[in-house]
């Protein structure tokens, strides 16, 4: 297992992650492509996912929920592109908080050794799209930008 | 269904909040202006006194100061002839809660899934050894 790396360009509207697991390639994608066993993973522990439709095939759409406690329920959705393989898959992703800023996610799965990693490209409709959404403070990998954020917000957060 | 504020769940924000955090996070884009915030938290400073550690004039200095306050990031007051800048910390904490949301998202969902992989791997090597040469559930 590694710790998971995030990686955001300055200038191009896509965030990069990879993360090893110790499984071989098959059984990862299955954990992926599932929705019986994506549902005991994808979220926090405190979320409550339900699966509406996972149908992973080319043109094959997705829908789930996660919810809260409190009964608040924040609803995703997106299509397969492409049948998916145990090489990877394409699929579009969208809040749907936020309609229409959808991104197109590309999964690719590598195994060396009996270990898996997993690299996700999420591409974005703009750079700004991307800040805005996801990428712009996560710390580590950041390529340029972010890096002093945490140290800065410890710094405030220690100061009363 | 419930949309307002920030979705924690992945961390993708509601559309107001987006336009908020754009300006935070184009403010923070620039080293020199993470650097001026850097030397803010160490109390209120002058035009001169934050460009003293750079080689950049003091107007270029100014336009930064400038970005840092549209962002909601500094507060500017006077003392006598010198206008001084002040750190404002908390749209930098909503923008870090969030960006801590978005990564403890996967981190955890990653780490629910080295668990699942444990027991699908222990499933198949019990199923391996009862004669099944597939090794593949078939639940």
């Amino acid at each position: 297992m590694t710790q998971m790396q995030v990686t955001a360009e300055p200038g191009v509207p896509q965030v990069i992650t990879t993360r090893t697991f110790d499984a071989p390639r098959d059984l990862v994608f299955r954990a992926f492509t599932e929705p019986e066993l994506l549902v005991q993973w994808l979220g926090p522990r405190k979320y409550t996912m339900t699966i509406e439709r996972y149908d992973a095939r080319d043109g094959g759409t997705w829908r789930y929920l996660h919810a809260d406690d409190a009964g608040n329920a924040f609803g995703f959705h997106g299509v397969f592109h492409g049948d998916p393989s145990p090489e990877g898959f394409v699929q579009t992703f969208e809040f749907e908080g936020a309609p229409g800023n959808v991104s197109m996610d590309t999964l690719t799965l590598e195994e060396d050794g009996g270990t898996t990693t997993v690299r996700t490209n999420s591409v974005f409709q703009s750079v700004e799209a991307r800040d805005a959404m996801v990428a712009s403070g996560m710390e580590d990998g950041m390529s340029e930008g972010y890096d002093r954020l945490d140290e800065l917000v410890a710094q405030l957060v220690a100061t009363p | 269904m419930e949309h307002s504020g920030t979705d924690v769940g992945t961390g993708r924000p509601a559309p107001s909040f987006v336009t908020e955090l754009d300006a935070v996070f184009g403010a923070l884009a620039d080293p020199i202006r993470r650097s001026i915030l850097a030397r803010l938290t160490e109390g209120e400073a002058s035009v001169a006194e934050l460009s003293a550690p750079f080689s950049v004039s003091q107007p270029a200095i100014s336009r930064h100061l400038k970005v840092l306050e549209r962002a909601g990031l500094i507060l500017r007051s006077r003392r006598s002839t010198a206008r001084l800048s002040h750190l404002r910390a908390e749209p930098l904490r909503e923008a870090t809660a969030w960006l801590a949301g978005y990564r403890d998202f996967w981190e955890e969902s990653y780490e629910r899934l080295d668990e699942l992989l444990v027991a699908l791997l222990e499933e198949r090597t019990d199923r391996s050894q009862a004669g099944d040469p597939t090794g593949r559930s078939t639940s």
